[in-house]
């Protein structure tokens, strides 16, 4: 405008410049805001965590003599099974203190060895079945409170511990003579759920998982991208269509409880599919998943350009061909994503799962999908509740493994949807 | 100029409706063959969607109809018993913005003839795609890189490519929708070369918005107007001395 003068203008163009910058500051107090957020909760997870990868262990010389174990040089697997390996144990740890006579005392004495070195003198008789009636250093697990306090001794914190004077001078003997050490605990990866902390681990429940995201899959893809191309390329539109299309955006906004419900009475109930199995929780997240597939395959349908179609049928292509020679291979990022989206919300998915019994305490590794097990975000709840100290560390862990798993599965989802990208050019 | 040849597709009539919108009224016009026929008009005007009828892309469409005759061959391409993917194998097509598969250069080629089983092996396939793409003039720019993908050549390219596949299997008409319409000069001068030397083995049709390039490249030039075929007559009558008064004033630009 002519009239204006200079300064008016520069008034102005400076507010418009601050109204810009007051903006940009907004978004990233926003992003500071949530990022921090993020940080203090991972932060918290990893430090509480961190020590449930770490085991307080003992080692010791045990006699594995045949007349403690109650079998014969020459034991079959069976007798093995029957070995009093908790005589041998205690005897092990009864030897390293004498002076402990008075038979409540020699049961306090053994609280400071986890139950986990049964398992693994059986383990070593099975394993090497020439040392029975030798004498074997092992290295096993001293019980929750030892792993407890002796971690937090060496941070250096104070913590209240349920060892009582004498155990914990007992356990300063031990220390002293340089048996107790503390080392990665490899077994938390792979041993199932446990009364006991020291000895509970995540491979049972990771299992489980792996194996009900698998039944999941395989049912929810091929269902969820069929309906996806049947809705996009086939029907008509017509009234039932319409219905179809109104329940399925319906379904993905259903609590996934109600699903677990419908697992219960429907898989359960009528079909009678084994209880507390992935295969049963694979199916219930399968139908939990379809609408989130059929709705993202739907979409990636839809934003492939009508001239690849129009090329593929003035080539003489089939309604078919055209379909899944031109229309999928475009679309299949789109449903890979969403595909992986849905399952990475199946994964975290809880409910559905205590409705079918997944939440029952299992206590050993599932070999098939046909087994009782149990899945990560269920563990992550059994442990939550425990009483005992030793799994809050437990928990804390399992929610990192959790976390690692989601991470992989959308570091792949932007792989695939890169790599499909770039083939595209 | 060959106009004695016998038509190869007749169109008789032809009423396309979207829904109660009339698109196309009466059109009849007789296509010959191994001539290249220019289907001109402003936009709009129903060229493209009578070229569509012609390899019957419309069915596609919902609630589109179409009454009338369109014979191949004295065949009704509209009879219930004709075999649409046998029609498209016939009748080949080229879009206004040139659109290759997101594949190999070979792979595109190749895509008709392996749908069609036209190839007895693999150097019977890779012998049809030589002749494809040497026919569509392209084969020396590409030879070096037939296994990358057709989306990393130019636009020139691309579109030439998609005649090469359109050809690839042996139709007898080809239709062209504004094939030049998306190229710069230089690469619409190849695609009219090009079209000069099919025209020895296929009769083509072609819509176009350009009238220099109906009178360049066409014998026979179709004149749409508001869904109705005006005028239709060899292409320096139409262009030198039109019947019609509507033809004269869009040829001389007084519309259009």
């Amino acid at each position: 405008m002519p009239d204006q003068n200079l300064i008016q203008q520069q008034k102005r163009d400076r507010r418009r410049m601050f109204a810009d910058m007051r903006f940009r500051a907004y978004g990233i107090l926003g992003l500071m805001i949530a990022g921090g957020a993020l940080l203090f909760l991972l932060g918290n997870i990893f430090t509480t965590g961190y020590d449930a990868f770490r085991q307080t262990v003992i080692t010791m010389e045990f006699n594995l003599n045949t007349d403690d174990l109650g079998i014969s040089q020459t034991a079959s697997v069976e007798a093995i099974q029957q070995a009093n390996t908790l005589k041998v144990a205690k005897q092990a740890l009864y030897a390293l203190f004498p002076e402990v006579s008075k038979s409540k005392d020699k049961r306090n004495l053994y609280k400071l060895i986890s139950l986990g070195a049964e398992h693994d003198i059986r383990n070593q008789l099975f394993n090497h079945p020439e040392s029975i009636g030798s004498k074997v250093t092992l290295t096993v697990p001293m019980s929750s409170d030892v792993d407890q306090f002796y971690k937090a001794s060496q941070r250096g914190e104070e913590i209240k511990s349920r060892l009582d004077q004498q155990q914990q001078q007992w356990l300063q003997t031990l220390i002293n003579k340089k048996m107790v050490t503390v080392k990665f605990n490899s077994d938390f990866f792979t041993r199932a759920d446990s009364r006991y902390p020291e000895i509970a681990g995540i491979g049972g429940a990771v299992v489980g998982s792996i194996y009900t995201l698998m039944i999941c899959l395989l049912i929810s893809f091929p269902l969820g991208v069929a309906a996806a191309i049947y809705l996009e390329e086939f029907s008509r539109d017509s009234f039932i269509t319409r219905i179809v299309e109104a329940n399925i955006n319906n379904l993905a906004a259903v609590p996934s409880v109600i699903f677990g419900l419908l697992g219960l009475a429907v898989i359960l109930n009528t079909f009678n599919a084994p209880r507390s199995t992935p295969l049963a929780g694979g199916i219930v997240l399968a139908l939990m998943t379809l609408p989130t597939i059929i709705i993202a395959c739907r979409s990636a349908i839809k934003t492939v350009p009508p001239s690849i179609r129009e090329a593929g049928m003035a080539m003489g292509a089939s309604k078919i061909q055209v379909v899944f020679h031109h229309v999928m291979p475009a679309a299949m990022s789109g449903t890979l994503t969403g595909t992986i989206i849905g399952l990475a919300q199946a994964l975290g998915e809880t409910a559905p799962l205590l409705m079918i019994g997944m939440v029952a305490f299992i206590a050993n590794v599932p070999g098939t999908p046909t087994d009782p097990a149990t899945a990560l975000p269920v563990q992550i709840y059994l442990w939550a509740e425990s009483a005992e100290r030793g799994f809050v560390e437990k928990t804390a862990a399992a929610i990192m493994v959790i976390i690692v798993f989601l991470i992989v599965m959308n570091l792949l989802a932007v792989l695939i949807r890169n790599k499909t990208r770039i083939s595209n050019k | 100029m060959n106009n004695n040849a016998n038509p190869v597709m007749r169109a008789d009539s032809v009423n396309v409706f979207y829904g109660k919108t009339q698109a196309l009224h009466d059109v009849s016009i007789d296509i010959k063959q191994q001539q290249i026929t220019a289907l001109i008009g402003p936009s709009g005007c129903g060229k493209s969607t009578f070229l569509r009828c012609l390899n019957r892309m419309n069915d596609v469409i919902e609630n589109c109809t179409i009454t009338g005759q369109i014979t191949l061959n004295k065949e009704d391409i509209y009879a219930p018993s004709v075999d649409i993917v046998a029609l498209r194998r016939k009748i080949g097509m080229v879009f206004q913005k040139p659109n290759p598969f997101p594949k190999s250069i070979f792979d595109n080629i190749a895509y008709g003839p392996r749908i069609h089983g036209m190839a007895k092996d693999k150097d019977d396939l890779e012998e049809i795609v030589t002749n494809s793409l040497d026919k569509a003039g392209l084969f020396n720019e590409v030879k070096d890189r037939l296994h990358n993908s057709a989306l990393g050549l130019s636009g020139g390219q691309q579109q030439r490519l998609c005649i090469a596949r359109a050809i690839a299997i042996n139709p007898e008409v080809l239709l062209m929708d504004e094939p030049c319409s998306a190229l710069d000069p230089i690469a619409t001068n190849h695609v009219e070369e090009l079209m000069w030397e099919l025209k020895a083995n296929y009769t083509i049709i072609i819509v176009t918005h350009s009238m220099q390039q109906a009178a360049r490249v066409s014998q026979q030039t179709g004149f749409f107007h508001m869904g109705s075929l005006v005028e239709v007559g060899r292409t320096e009558q139409i262009f030198q001395n039109p019947v019609d008064k509507r033809t004269r004033d869009y040829i001389t630009g007084r519309f259009g």
